[in-house]
């Protein structure tokens, strides 16, 4: 029992040691006032569906079982904590962040996943000076969407393959973190490119985001594979519930 | 020497961190831009090279040390938010599954 409770209460400590560190947000959200008007509203426009159908998928989920409701929360918290942590490259000598959005499109589906990116988003931009209202739509498409349906697609088509569960949570977690970055690049470019043309902008900022992001999608990809290797000991019959793994896998 | 397929799975792993590191590496940046996040590094810098500023944010925390109390303040519960739904997933569970069986 002893050792039971020094267990459930190791995750909160760590999380809790590692945000007594966390200094001023230095990260990659769009800033307040970064995207024009017009491109601003466009991705608002894209953003809204996601988030709609994900508020719907919230609620069916919760009316047909409520033990997801834990689940949903511990993802939340996490992609909220996860995305306003700035982790400092020491190959790059700047700070970035994982996103988190991976291993939530993995246990909870892409849509949920997309409201947790919008809540932790908002809250971030009306609190912490971190992001902006006006460029939510742009960082809830690069972060929520792309985020978690690449992060969601990486890992179910890896294991269509047969993939080894660790790995294939690594691979999805490592590409939901890149393809944030790539959708973050195509929106920046394609907002403060004006009249010069895209792709030599969108090349230079993708390049600029290399040396700290290649490393932290690693970092994030091994969070995701340690956080589903970690469910997979304690919840597996939750990880079925979610359709993450097969019943007959757990027997195995 | 024998080189089982988890020793291989282990090099090869090990041996993809060491490449994305080594791709990543970059002289190290100046001390008065050091540590700096990529939104200043990266998007502010494309941004202000092609016109575009940040504004302020609507309920301005980036003053003197108010931005680390709400960072701490953040951090903290998230910390327990995400501490309690674990323990409701995983320890509640493990109890029950634990209890032992009578007759």
């Amino acid at each position: 029992m002893k050792t039971l409770k020094l267990r459930t209460l190791f995750l909160p400590f760590a999380l809790l040691c590692c945000l007594l560190i966390v200094t001023p947000a230095y990260a990659m959200h769009i800033s307040e006032g970064i995207l024009p008007f017009n491109w601003a509203l466009v991705w608002f426009i894209v953003a809204v569906p996601f988030v709609a159908i994900g508020l719907r998928k919230v609620k069916v989920m919760a009316s047909k079982d409520l033990s997801t409701k834990p689940l949903i929360g511990l993802m939340a918290a996490l992609v909220f904590v996860i995305s306003c942590m700035p982790i400092p490259v020491p190959t790059a000598g700047t700070c970035s962040h994982p996103c988190g959005t991976g291993i939530a499109a993995i246990l909870v589906g892409p849509f949920v996943s997309v409201v947790i990116a919008g809540v932790a988003l908002l809250i971030q931009a009306l609190f912490l000076a971190h992001g902006g209202l006006s460029t939510w739509g742009a960082n809830v498409v690069s972060m929520g969407v792309v985020g978690s349906f690449a992060g969601f697609l990486t890992f179910r088509g890896l294991r269509l393959m047969r993939m080894n569960l660790v790995i294939a949570g690594f691979a999805a977690g490592l590409l939901a973190d890149w393809a944030t970055y790539l959708a973050t690049s195509v929106e920046l470019a394609s907002g403060i490119s004006g009249n010069a043309p895209f792709l030599p902008l969108f090349w230079k900022i993708l390049i600029a985001f290399i040396p700290t992001q290649l490393p932290l999608g690693v970092l994030e990809g091994a969070i995701t594979a340690g956080m589903i290797n970690l469910l997979y000991k304690k919840r597996p019959d939750l990880l079925v519930k979610m359709h993450v793994i097969k019943a007959e896998e757990v027997s195995a | 020497m024998n080189w089982g397929l988890g020793s291989v799975k282990k090099s090869l792993f090990i041996g993809i961190i060491a490449l994305v590191f080594l791709m990543s590496y970059q002289h190290p940046a100046s001390s008065a831009d050091k540590w700096s996040g990529v939104d200043e590094s990266v998007v502010e810098k494309y941004a202000k090279e092609n016109g575009r500023e940040a504004r302020k944010p609507l309920i301005n925390t980036d003053q003197g040390d108010l931005l680390l109390f709400v960072f701490l303040l953040a951090g903290t519960l998230g910390g327990f938010a995400a501490g309690y739904s674990w323990r409701m997933l995983v320890s509640e569970k493990e109890v029950k599954s634990f209890k032992p069986k009578r007759g």
